[in-house]
């Protein structure tokens, strides 16, 4: 039985953060819906009034222009494309490197199990910023990697690491791969090893085994580990700012540029609806899942 | 024991959406008695003490205790208390706070909480665990500070979910006759929910059997297995073998049902009202079929073959104290018979693959029409 | 069985070594003489001095003292939030509205903060123009935001705490007699207790490593410390950020490696206890 059905006072338990969250939360979103559509004016604020007022009565003004405006500019269609090319490399760069060490962990003995989870969440604590910023001194022209292959005589010029999609990979691989293996490991470590020791009395080896058994049993792991890396991804801002191109922005900085260096606020609220509509699908997914597992806690 | 009503429970139903989990129930329960809810998971019996809890709330019908309606009294003020299956002990407590939690909420003096918790302890034997937290007990004695913590508030109504469900095997029965005592010493009538039916057959007084929401059938642990109403409860409660038959002559005394199943003519005690050929049911317990090498001398000589079949034994169950033998007959139906193994001579006894020949007496099959 | 190969182990570590390269890389220069960074000066290296000089940058210093008290408001009013979603999400059964609260919980976990950031910005703004408060951005313009965002993650550790502990905990608390709100303060809020603690934890983590949202949100006067660290490694490495990033990582570090070996420490002292008491069975 519920707690809420002998408590008057459950409605205050339930109204404060429910208020706060569509106050700070979901008001917010519907202001951007509603500047997406208005119109941009030199003022302050640099936009035209959603209402006019006609004959007596408010009426809503829809400007299309700014959706229409970043379909015709190639710059911004470029941008979206890049972000969302990213975002799978990434995602897919974390679950290869992100699905064996989930899977060493799961597989460790205590107190080694313990150890190494906490090896892997240790720098998740730890500053993102000056995580992706210690990877300038790594990647440099004449930084750390370059120095030690120049060293070792595999390379005889630096090559170009900083400014390239290369950069950005690893920089978005390196900050996010925790919450790839989290989910992951909670998955895998739920398995029964037994599982995988009939799969052994029936005759698999263990790669087949590790196919049949336990790749497809771990498919919730991978697909809540993927959307936690994707969809953040897909707007990160500082990996690009810090280690990425300057020819080729991702959606995220075109935002932030469209705000405060065009001060364009109507076409910024654009770009976030439309990069919100590319995302609501994996978003609704991963509401879904994280939603039933909630259920499936109770 | 009085024959005082202490729990009336009237025409009792809860829905669930469209599930109904509890269907009309009507049950008085008199004071100082165990009363044990009996039933398969999914029959009720539990969201039925959980109704009388206070944890859910009847869809229709009324709960008196003591002349008093309980339908809007919140649980904290139902004069009801409740050992949960779990045991719900609070794992940040020492097992004194636990106990002392609920004289708290009455708000007495801290000698008297004190007082009490020690009494409570001592009939428990846990005095020496006091300082105790709970997860530095074994499982049984959980199972008594549990106890403890619902007893020291001295309720009117103990309920009781699966109370030896989490104990192992060896425990429980010392742990039954320490629940009998308790509560003989307490004098607090108890309620019993549980899906075994050695521990209600053990525990109870009185036993209500549940199924689908309704309770089939109330009686003493004896009533029910000698006498069960339904083939639900006869097949529930132990085992039992039924057989199908139609009604061939009714007298003043006996009934003769003929059975094609069987093979032969079911002559029984007359215990309920029926007419010929009605479709009825005989119940036989496997331990009141005598089975035998050669058909017994007193039938042999009678007429035609009347509570006496023949068949071959296909099966045999060696469980110690005696053993479980399926004999399949003529007609080729199944029997299942129970013999005492009350020699060590292993020789004499019946071994597979023998013809037998199955008899019993009037008294022994129950006769049910539904 | 047991055995899937070296494989996994080659993977982990090699994923460890590109966890901890970078980190371990910049702590070494940050005792590096060099104003180059990246150019060992063996001479007059190891050396301190950008510690030194670390302290008596008043633009870092003073960031990082709005970042705490940021970070201290927005972890506790986290915190409060947090612990009633959560609840409410673990032990309200169905209730109206339970399906917004379980969105509004999870979606947050993965939104772009460049949208989120914006949102908030856009939001204080229309309320400025509307009723006149939040007077400007900064400080509170901050701390709600972080709030805001921090809640969730509160939630979320609450809720999955509450779930591993039975309802009937609650409700035998009900029938000993106890109102809801004691069973709240005595029973739930309890049970809940090192929830809360990490909870807040990691709300302080949040808030304080938070640029993006922050950016957004803050209004010209006020700099957290990573809007600053972030405006300094624009333009390059520079080697005072080295050894502030060095303090941070070593300070959170001791206290996670602290903190765990306390855990362990209790978990093995449960174990023994509940070892001893099934060896004490009747």
């Amino acid at each position: 039985m519920a707690l809420n059905k002998h408590m008057r006072g459950q409605g205050v338990v339930i109204s404060v953060p429910m208020i706060w969250m569509i106050l700070l939360f979901l008001l917010p979103f519907l202001i951007v819906l509603k500047l997406s559509f208005s119109e941009a004016r030199l003022a302050i604020p640099p936009y035209a009034p959603f209402l006019e007022w006609v004959r007596g009565l408010p009426r809503p003004v829809l400007h299309w222009n700014n959706y229409a405006f970043l379909f015709t500019d190639p710059l911004y269609v470029a941008s979206y494309l890049y972000s969302l090319k990213v975002a799978a490399v990434s995602t897919l760069c974390c679950l290869l490197l992100g699905f064996p060490m989930a899977l060493t962990i799961a597989r460790a003995r205590q107190p080694w199990r313990n150890v190494l989870l906490m090896l892997v969440v240790l720098p998740f604590w730890t500053s993102f910023l000056l995580r992706v910023y210690a990877w300038i001194g790594l990647l440099k022209h004449n930084g750390v990697i370059n120095n030690l292959l120049l060293w070792l005589g595999v390379i005889h010029q630096p090559i170009t690491m900083l400014q390239t999609d290369f950069a950005v990979y690893v920089g978005i691989v390196y900050s996010y791969l925790p919450y790839m293996i989290l989910p992951l490991y909670a998955n895998l470590e739920k398995h029964d090893p037994l599982l995988l020791e009939a799969a052994a009395d029936l005759g698999a080896r263990p790669f087949k085994a590790f196919l049949r058994v336990t790749l497809p049993q771990s498919i919730p792991g991978i697909i809540a580990g993927s959307l936690l890396v994707f969809i953040p991804a897909v707007g990160e801002y500082v990996v690009p700012s810090l280690l990425g191109r300057s020819d080729q922005l991702m959606i995220g900085r075109v935002l932030s540029d469209e705000f405060f260096e065009n001060r364009d606020w109507p076409v910024a609220s654009a770009v976030a609806i439309l990069m919100l509509v590319l995302l609501v699908a994996p978003i609704m997914l991963f509401n879904h899942f994280s939603g039933r597992e909630i259920e499936a806690h109770k | 024991m009085n024959d005082q009503v202490c729990l009336k429970i009237e025409n009792i139903t809860k829905r669930f959406d469209d599930f109904t989990a509890v269907d009309n129930v009507s049950l008085d329960v008199q004071r100082g008695e165990i009363f044990c809810l009996l039933g398969g998971s999914g029959s009720g019996k539990t969201t039925l003490l959980r109704m009388l809890a206070g944890f859910e709330k009847p869809t229709s019908g009324r709960i008196v205790l003591d002349g008093v309606d309980l339908a809007d009294v919140p649980p904290f003020e139902r004069p009801v208390n409740m050992m949960f299956q779990s045991y719900a002990l609070f794992p940040h407590m020492t097992v004194e706070k636990n106990i002392a939690f609920g004289l708290e909420q009455e708000r007495l003096g801290r000698d008297e909480i004190h007082r009490r918790v020690g009494e409570i302890l001592a009939i428990v034997k846990m005095g020496n665990y006091a300082k105790r937290k709970p997860h530095q007990l074994s499982g049984g004695q959980r199972q008594r500070i549990a106890l403890a913590r619902s007893l020291v508030k001295r309720p009117r109504l103990l309920l009781l979910d699966e109370p030896l469900g989490a104990l192992d095997r060896k425990l429980r029965e010392h742990t039954q006759f320490e629940l009998l005592n308790i509560q003989k010493q307490m004098g607090v009538t108890f309620i019993v929910v549980t899906h075994d039916q050695e521990e209600a057959m053990t525990l109870s007084t009185r036993m209500g059997v549940m199924d689908h929401g309704r309770i089939v059938q109330v009686g003493s642990p004896s009533d029910i297995y000698e006498f069960p109403a339904t083939r639900f409860v006869a097949d529930f409660i132990g085992s039992v073998n039924l057989f199908e038959g139609q009604v061939q002559e009714v007298s003043a005394s006996r009934l003769r049902i003929r059975s094609e199943e069987l093979g032969c003519v079911i002559c029984a005690d007359r215990e309920v009202a029926c007419t010929p050929e009605a479709k009825v049911w005989a119940a036989v317990r496997p331990e009141k079929i005598d089975m035998t090498r050669t058909p017994p001398a007193a039938v042999a000589a009678g007429a035609g073959p009347e509570n006496l079949c023949r068949g071959v034994v296909r099966e045999i169950a060696y469980m110690g104290d005696a053993s479980v033998y399926l004999v399949t007959l003529d007609s080729g139906r199944v029997v299942r018979v129970t013999l005492p193994n009350d020699t060590r001579d292993t020789e004499s006894r019946i071994a597979r693959d023998e013809t037998v020949y199955l008899s019993w007496t009037t008294g022994s099959p129950v006769v049910l029409t539904e | 069985m047991k055995r899937s190969g070296a494989f996994p182990w080659v993977m982990m570590v090699l994923g460890l070594l590109f966890l901890y390269a970078p980190i371990i890389s910049m702590m070494v220069f940050s005792l590096n003489n060099s104003r180059l960074v990246t150019v060992w000066d063996a001479a007059h290296s190891p050396t301190l001095k950008w510690y030194g000089e670390l302290l008596q940058n008043d633009e870092i210093l003073d960031a990082a003292w709005l970042s705490i008290r940021i970070a201290i408001i927005a972890s506790t009013g986290a915190v409060i939030l947090g612990t009633l979603t959560g609840v409410a999400l673990a032990r309200f059964g169905p209730f109206r509205g339970r399906t917004l609260m379980v969105g509004m919980t999870t979606a947050p976990l993965v939104m772009p903060e460049v949208i989120t950031g914006l949102a908030l910005l856009l939001l204080f703004i229309t309320l400025q123009q509307a009723i006149g408060w939040p007077h400007g951005a900064g400080f509170i313009t901050i701390t709600l935001a972080h709030i805001t965002f921090c809640t969730t993650y509160v939630a979320v550790v609450v809720q999955s705490r509450l779930a591993g502990f039975d309802e009937s905990l609650e409700e035998a608390a009900m029938d000993l007699g106890a109102r809801p709100p004691t069973v709240f303060l005595r029973v739930t809020l309890p049970l809940v207790v090192p929830a809360l603690v990490s909870g807040w934890l990691l709300s302080f983590t949040l808030s304080w490593d938070d640029l993006v949202i922050t950016q957004f949100v803050a209004g010209p006067g006020s700099s957290t410390l990573p809007m600053v660290i972030f405006s300094k490694v624009r333009l390059g490495v520079s080697p005072d950020v080295n050894a502030l990033a060095t303090l941070m990582v070593l300070l959170v570090a001791t206290g996670i490696v602290v903190s765990a070996i306390w855990m362990n420490w209790q978990n093995r002292r449960r174990e023994r206890d509940a070892q001893l008491a099934a060896a004490a069975n009747l």
